[in-house]
C-alpha cells in the first residue's frame, strides 16, 4: 500500500495506530488525522461521485467548505449519518466509513453514464423536461426523480444519543481561534471581560499554527511557535472561557448565537457510551468578534474537478499539519502569493512541484524565495483542461493574451498526479451578515467585506479582508482596543516580518481556445453546476442573483455555496457587464454547516417532546382500561374499553348507561377561572354575550365568547359564589387563551375596573355524575344535602362536606341529564372519584370518556367550540340568538354581529342532519351538496359531529350549511368516494326537546 | 431573537414575550355609534411599517403584564419600552 504520509509533526501522534474502514476496505491512520487526511496518506483520492453527472470527485479542502469529500458514517440503522464532511471528521478507532451518490461503488459508478449525456442535461433541465405531459408528474416523474435524488441515505430508526443544551451568558464572544481570534480573546479577558472564544477545530491556531515560512516571523520566532506561546498564555486566564470543537451555527439578532460543541463524535464507538454527543450552546455576548478568517477560492477552468485537484493551502496544511503529501509531482495554479508558501513547504519536504501563474509578473519575498530555490514558476499561463479519469495525471497550459480575455501561443503539456489551485481568498463574512451586517466590495482583490454599522460587534483578521500577518495583528489590536473601549499595550512592541502580496491579477472564468457550450468548468462541485449553466440562465433571462442560484442550483448544495457563489457572482457580473459590487450577494443563511436534528433538539425527545398534564384522577383510568385522547395538553379519557370491546361497542355501551342510569366522567380538565372584585358582574357583562347582573349569588349561568369580529370565541359556565367572586369555566383546549384574552381587555380597555383573576384549572378536580340515578348516588355521597328542585334546582351551585373536605357542587348538565358536578381539591381528586364510583355501584355508575361526552351532548344538539364551530361562525350561525342580550349596551363582539357580513342570510349556519337510512354514520368532515350532476359541484357545507345514538337508535349528526337555517326537512347529498349518501336536514335537537331528563 | 425590557421584570428574552399588534389602538367606547367602515377600521385596520413602529407585547412567561414597545422595524432595535396607560415617548414619530 503506498504511503504518503512523509513526515512526523506534532499534531499527529505516531505512536497511536487508528484503523478505519473506507467503503469496506480497512486503512490505518493516527491520532490526530482527520478522515481526509488519513485517505490521502494511504493515496486516495476519489471520495465520491457528483450529484448531476456522476463524475469521479477527489478530497478538494481541509475543512467545512469541502464540496466533495462528504461521506456516509455508520452502517447501523439508527446511528449511520449522511453528509459527513470528511475533512472535518476526526479519525477515531473502528470508523467506518462510504462514499455517496455512487452505485455499485465509488470506482464503477453506473450513474457515470449521465456525464456523457450531460448536453442533454443542462441548468433547468427538470424544470423543461418533466412539465409535460402533466399527468405524469406525480405518478411517473416524482417517484422517478426522489429515486435518483439525495446524497446519503437518512438513519430509519430513532436516534439513540443524547442531545444537550445550555445557555450562557458572556461579556465578549470571540468567534474563531486563529491568530486574530487569539489576540482579541486575550486582549478582552486581560481587561476583565467575560470572554468565550470557540473554533470549530481541535486545536486553536487557525492556519498560522503549521506556518512555517522562514520569512513570516514573529518576534525573530516562526509565527506557529510564537502563536503556541500565545495560546500557552491565554490558557492562564481566568475569565476566559475556551470552547475548540465548537462552531457557530447561527448569528441572530441582539448578538443570541448557537454554537454546537461536538463532544464524542472524535471518540471510538466504546467511549461514545452514554456520553452527551453534541451540546447547542445559546449564547448572550454583549460584544461579539468575529474572527472567522477566509477561504481559499477555487478557480475555473476545463475540467477542474478531477480528483488530484485540491485548493492549494490545504494542501499545504496536509503536508505541515498531518504530514501528509497529496502528490509526487504537484502543480501549483494560482493568482496570488498563498501558493508559493506551499511550493516551498513542498520542496523543503523534497517533493517537485512547479507553479502556473495567471499574472504577468510578481515580485515578493516568498516569489523570490521561490526562485531562489529554483522552482520552476509559468508566469501569466492559464491551465487549459485537465486529464485522467480517477485522479489527474497531467494538465495542459497556455500563454494568456495581454488583456486576459484568450490564450496565444502553443499548449504545453505537463504531466502531475496533484493540482493545487489558489483563486485568492474569500473572507468568511456568514457571521457578519447573518447578524443583519451589510457588505462592501473591495475590487482590488474582488472581496465581500463587513461594513462597519454596530457597536456590538466587528469582524478582525482575513475574514475583514486583512491577509498579510502584519496587517492582521496591527490592525486587530487597534480595533480592539477601540471596540472595547480599552488601552491594552501587549502587543505594542510585537515585531512582524512578513512577505507582502504586490501584485493581483483576477480572472472569474478563466479563457480557452475550446468553446464554453464543449468544456466543463465547474462553479459548484456538489451539485454539480458549471459556469456554462450561469451563462445560460442568463442568455435565458434570468438577471437576479437569487434566480440565477435557484435555477442552475449553484451553492445550494450542504455547503451552502461556500467555494462557489463568489465565482457565480463574478462571472453573472462578467456576462451582464455589471459591477460585481452592484449585483449583491445571495443571503447567507444559518446554520453555517448542517447541525444534526439531535442538536437542535436536544432533551425534548420521547416523553420529553410535550408537556404532558394528567388529572389527579389519571391513575383510575390507567387501572380501568381507558385509552386516553390527547386535548391540548391533558390526557382525557376517551373511552374505557371493558372486556376487550372496541370503541364502538365501549360508547355505545357508556352512552346508554348514562342515560338509563347513571355516567361519570372526569371534567377535572374544563379550565376554571377564579374572578374576584367589585366590579367582577360588570367584567362579564362585558365578555360574555348574555346578561350577568342579575345573576343569584349560588346560581349557575352558560356563557358565550365572542371575538371582536363576532365569531364565537370560547363558551362555559359561570357560578357566582358570592356577591363578588365567580367561577368561570372554559373548554379544556380554550383556558390558557381565554385567560390571556381576558387579561388583555383588563390591563389594556378596562384598567378601571376592579376584577382579579386567577386560573385554578390545576386546583380543583372535577366528577361530573349524570343520569337519572345521579340524584341518588350523590344522596348517598352527601347526605346532609338537600337534593330537592326546591332547595338545589337546575343551574345552581351548594358547598358541602365531604368527610371533611369542602366540595363545590353544580347542578349542571352538558348531557341534557339530570346531572351534578363535584369538584374538590385536586390532592383529594382521586379519593372523591374512587367515592363516586364505590356509591355508584348499585346504580351501575358507569365511567365514560370524552367520545360518549360527545355523542351526549350531540343528542341534545349542545355545540363544542371548536368542533361544530372554526372561527367563523356568529352566534346567529349557530342558532343561538336566544343568548345574545337585546339590551345590553356593549359586549365583546356585539358591534360585529350587524356587519354586512355577518347579517348575511347565506352564511354557514349550524343544522342537524339526519341519514335516510339510520344506520348510515356520516364521516366528519365529509361535504355536503345537494346536487351532484351539475358541474362544478356546489359545495354548500360539511358535516361537523356525527354519531349512531344508542338512544334513538339511529346515527345523527351536526354540520353546517348555507342558509341551513331555512332548509329544514330539505333532502340533501353526502358524496363519498364510492357512493352518494341521502340525508335530511333537521332540528339541532336530536333528543328531549322538552328538557324533561334534566329534572327527572 | 430580542432582548426586552420589561417595565416590571427588566431584560428578558424574547421567549418569554409574545408580540400583541400595534399599540394604542383604542377600542371605541360606543360602538353601536360607529358605521361599519368605521368598525372594520378599529377591527381589522392594521399599519405594517418599516421604520419606527409602535407595538404591544405581553411578558406571557414571567410577570404576564401587557406593555408598549417601540421598535425600529428596519433593524429591529428596540428604542423605547412604556407602561399601559403612559403617554408614548414623543421623539419618535
Amino acid at each position: 500500500m503506498p504511503n504518503y504520509r512523509i513526515h512526523k509533526t506534532e499534531y499527529i501522534d505516531e505512536t497511536k495506530r487508528v484503523s478505519f474502514k473506507y467503503d469496506g476496505k480497512t486503512y490505518f491512520g493516527y491520532e490526530g488525522d482527520t478522515l481526509a487526511s488519513a485517505l490521502l496518506a494511504n493515496g486516495i483520492h476519489l471520495v465520491g461521485r457528483s450529484f448531476k453527472y456522476h463524475r469521479p470527485r477527489g478530497i478538494v479542502s481541509c475543512g467545512a467548505e469541502e464540496p466533495n469529500a462528504i461521506c456516509q458514517i455508520g452502517s447501523k440503522k439508527d446511528l449511520t449519518e449522511p453528509n459527513v464532511r470528511a475533512t472535518e471528521l476526526e479519525l477515531y478507532e473502528g470508523l467506518e466509513a462510504s462514499s455517496q451518490n455512487c452505485w455499485p461503488n465509488v470506482k464503477f459508478d453506473i450513474g457515470g453514464i449521465n456525464n456523457f449525456i450531460s448536453p442533454l442535461i443542462p441548468a433547468g433541465f427538470y424544470y423543461k423536461t418533466f412539465m409535460w405531459p402533466k399527468s405524469f408528474w406525480k405518478k411517473v416523474y416524482e417517484p422517478l426523480i426522489r429515486l435518483s435524488a439525495g446524497l446519503g441515505k437518512s438513519p430509519t430508526e430513532p436516534d439513540p444519543d443524547i442531545y444537550d443544551h445550555k445557555y450562557v451568558h458572556y461579556d465578549v464572544l470571540v468567534i474563531g481561534g486563529g491568530v486574530s481570534g487569539i489576540i482579541a480573546a486575550k486582549m478582552a479577558a486581560k481587561n476583565n471581560f467575560k470572554t468565550l472564544l470557540v473554533d470549530d477545530k481541535k486545536i486553536l491556531g487557525g492556519s498560522t499554527i503549521y506556518q512555517n515560512n522562514e520569512s513570516i516571523k514573529i518576534d525573530d520566532k516562526l509565527s506557529s511557535e510564537w502563536l503556541k506561546n500565545e495560546i500557552q498564555e491565554i490558557k492562564k486566564l481566568s475569565n476566559l472561557t475556551i470552547k475548540t470543537r465548537t462552531s457557530i451555527a447561527a448569528y441572530h439578532g441582539y448578538n443570541f448565537l448557537l454554537a454546537k460543541e461536538n463532544l464524542t463524535d472524535h471518540l471510538p464507538e466504546e467511549k461514545k457510551k452514554n456520553k452527551i454527543r453534541q451540546r447547542l450552546w445559546k449564547i448572550r455576548a454583549k460584544k461579539v468578534v468575529i474572527a472567522t478568517g477566509s477561504i481559499e477560492r477555487p478557480l475555473v477552468f476545463n475540467n477542474n474537478d478531477r480528483p488530484g485537484i485540491l485548493l492549494s493551502n490545504s494542501i499545504n496544511k496536509y503536508l505541515d499539519y498531518y504530514g501528509v503529501t497529496c502528490g509526487e509531482n504537484i502543480i501549483l495554479f494560482t493568482n496570488n502569493d498563498s501558493a508559493y508558501e506551499t511550493s516551498i513547504s513542498l520542496h523543503k519536504k523534497g517533493i517537485k512541484n512547479i507553479i502556473v501563474d495567471l499574472r504577468k509578473s510578481a515580485s515578493s519575498e516568498l516569489i523570490k524565495q521561490a526562485e531562489n530555490l529554483g522552482i520552476k514558476i509559468y508566469f501569466n499561463h492559464v491551465v487549459t483542461n485537465t486529464f485522467g479519469y480517477r485522479k489527474i495525471n497531467s494538465l495542459e497550459i497556455m500563454k494568456l493574451s495581454e488583456d486576459g480575455n484568450t490564450t496565444v501561443g502553443n499548449k504545453i503539456r505537463l504531466s502531475c498526479d496533484c493540482l493545487g489551485m489558489s483563486g485568492g481568498w474569500t473572507p468568511m463574512v456568514h457571521m457578519h451578515t447573518q447578524s443583519g451586517g451589510k457588505l462592501d466590495f473591495r475590487d482590488e482583490d474582488q472581496v465581500f467585506l463587513p461594513k462597519e454599522n454596530s457597536e456590538d460587534q466587528i469582524s478582525v483578521g482575513s475574514c475583514n479582508g486583512d491577509f498579510d500577518l502584519e496587517n492582521i495583528i496591527d490592525k486587530t489590536v487597534n480595533k480592539i482596543n477601540k471596540f472595547l473601549d480599552i488601552d491594552n499595550q501587549d502587543y505594542q512592541d510585537t515585531n512582524i516580518i512578513c512577505s507582502k502580496e504586490n501584485d493581483k491579477r483576477n480572472l472569474w472564468l478563466l479563457p480557452n481556445k475550446i468553446p464554453l457550450g464543449k468544456t466543463k468548468c465547474f462553479i459548484d462541485f456538489q451539485n454539480d453546476s458549471t459556469a456554462k449553466d450561469i451563462k445560460l440562465a442568463l442568455k435565458e433571462g434570468f438577471r437576479s442573483i437569487e434566480h440565477v442560484k435557484r435555477y442552475t442550483t449553484t451553492g445550494m448544495a450542504t455547503d451552502q455555496g461556500k467555494l462557489s457563489n463568489m465565482h457565480a457572482l463574478g462571472i453573472i457580473a462578467d456576462t451582464a457587464g455589471v459591477k460585481m459590487g452592484t449585483l449583491g450577494t445571495t443571503t447567507f443563511r444559518p446554520p453555517f454547516t448542517p447541525l444534526t436534528f439531535g442538536t437542535l433538539v436536544g432533551r425534548n425527545v420521547g416523553k420529553f417532546f410535550e408537556v404532558v398534564r394528567k388529572t389527579s384522577m389519571h391513575e383510575w383510568h390507567v387501572e380501568n382500561n381507558a385509552e386516553f385522547e390527547n386535548v391540548g395538553q391533558w390526557k382525557r379519557p376517551w373511552y374505557y374499553a371493558k372486556n376487550g370491546e372496541n370503541m364502538h361497542d365501549a360508547v355505545q355501551r357508556e352512552s346508554k348507561a348514562a342515560r338509563d342510569s347513571a355516567g361519570i366522567l372526569d371534567a377535572s380538565t374544563l379550565g376554571k377561572i377564579d374572578i374576584q372584585g367589585t366590579d367582577a358582574s360588570e367584567f362579564l357583562n362585558r365578555v360574555y354575550t348574555n346578561a350577568w347582573s342579575k345573576l343569584a349569588i349560588g346560581k349557575c349561568r352558560y356563557g358565550l365568547m365572542l371575538n371582536e369580529d363576532g365569531m364565537v370565541y370560547d363558551d362555559g359556565v359561570t357560578t357566582r359564589i358570592s356577591e363578588n367572586h365567580y367561577l368561570m369555566t372554559t373548554t379544556t383546549g380554550g383556558a390558557a387563551n381565554v385567560l390571556s384574552k381576558l387579561e388583555d381587555y383588563l390591563q389594556t380597555e378596562w384598567p378601571e375596573l376592579d376584577v382579579y383573576l386567577t386560573s385554578v384549572t390545576d386546583h380543583y378536580s372535577t366528577a361530573s355524575i349524570c343520569g337519572p340515578n345521579s340524584k341518588k348516588i350523590l344522596n348517598k355521597l352527601f347526605p346532609n344535602l338537600d337534593l330537592s328542585d326546591e332547595n338545589f334546582p337546575h343551574m345552581s351551585f351548594k358547598e358541602d362536606k365531604l368527610e371533611n373536605i369542602n366540595c363545590r357542587i353544580m347542578r349542571i348538565s352538558f348531557t341534557g341529564e339530570l346531572s351534578y358536578e363535584i369538584n374538590i381539591e385536586s390532592k383529594y381528586g382521586n379519593s372523591l372519584w374512587k367515592m363516586c364510583i364505590e356509591a355508584g355501584k348499585e346504580f351501575n355508575l358507569t365511567p365514560y370518556g370524552t367520545e360518549t361526552m360527545h355523542l351526549l351532548r350531540a343528542e341534545k344538539g349542545f355545540i363544542i367550540v371548536g368542533q361544530d364551530t372554526d372561527g367563523t361562525m356568529t352566534p346567529s350561525d349557530l342558532q343561538m340568538d336566544w343568548i345574545v342580550s337585546k339590551k345590553k349596551y356593549d359586549f365583546i363582539g356585539k358591534r360585529s354581529l350587524y356587519r354586512s357580513d355577518t347579517i348575511r342570510e347565506d352564511r354557514k349556519q349550524l343544522v342537524g342532519l339526519l341519514t335516510d337510512d339510520p344506520k348510515e354514520i356520516l364521516e366528519e368532515g365529509a361535504q355536503i351538496v345537494s346536487d351532484v350532476k351539475s358541474k362544478p359541484i356546489d359545495m354548500l357545507g360539511h358535516v361537523t359531529s356525527s354519531y349512531f345514538s344508542p338512544n334513538l337508535n339511529k346515527s345523527i349528526a351536526l354540520a353546517v350549511v348555507r342558509s341551513g337555517k331555512t332548509m329544514k326537512g330539505k333532502k340533501l347529498i353526502i358524496p363519498m368516494e364510492n357512493k352518494n349518501i341521502n340525508v335530511t336536514v333537521s332540528d339541532t335537537i336530536f333528543l328531549d326537546k322538552e328538557n324533561k331528563r334534566l329534572n327527572a | 431573537m430580542f432582548l426586552i425590557n420589561c417595565p416590571f421584570c427588566g431584560e428578558r428574552d424574547q421567549s418569554e414575550f409574545s408580540s400583541g399588534g400595534e399599540a394604542h389602538i383604542v377600542r371605541p367606547k360606543q360602538p353601536t355609534e360607529l358605521s361599519d367602515d368605521e368598525w372594520a377600521e378599529y377591527l381589522f385596520m392594521r399599519k405594517n411599517i418599516k421604520g419606527i413602529q409602535f407595538e404591544r407585547w405581553n411578558h406571557v412567561h414571567g410577570c404576564r403584564k401587557w406593555f408598549n414597545v417601540v421598535r425600529d422595524t428596519s433593524n429591529d432595535k428596540i428604542l423605547s419600552v412604556y407602561k399601559m396607560g403612559e403617554k408614548p415617548p414623543v421623539n419618535y414619530k
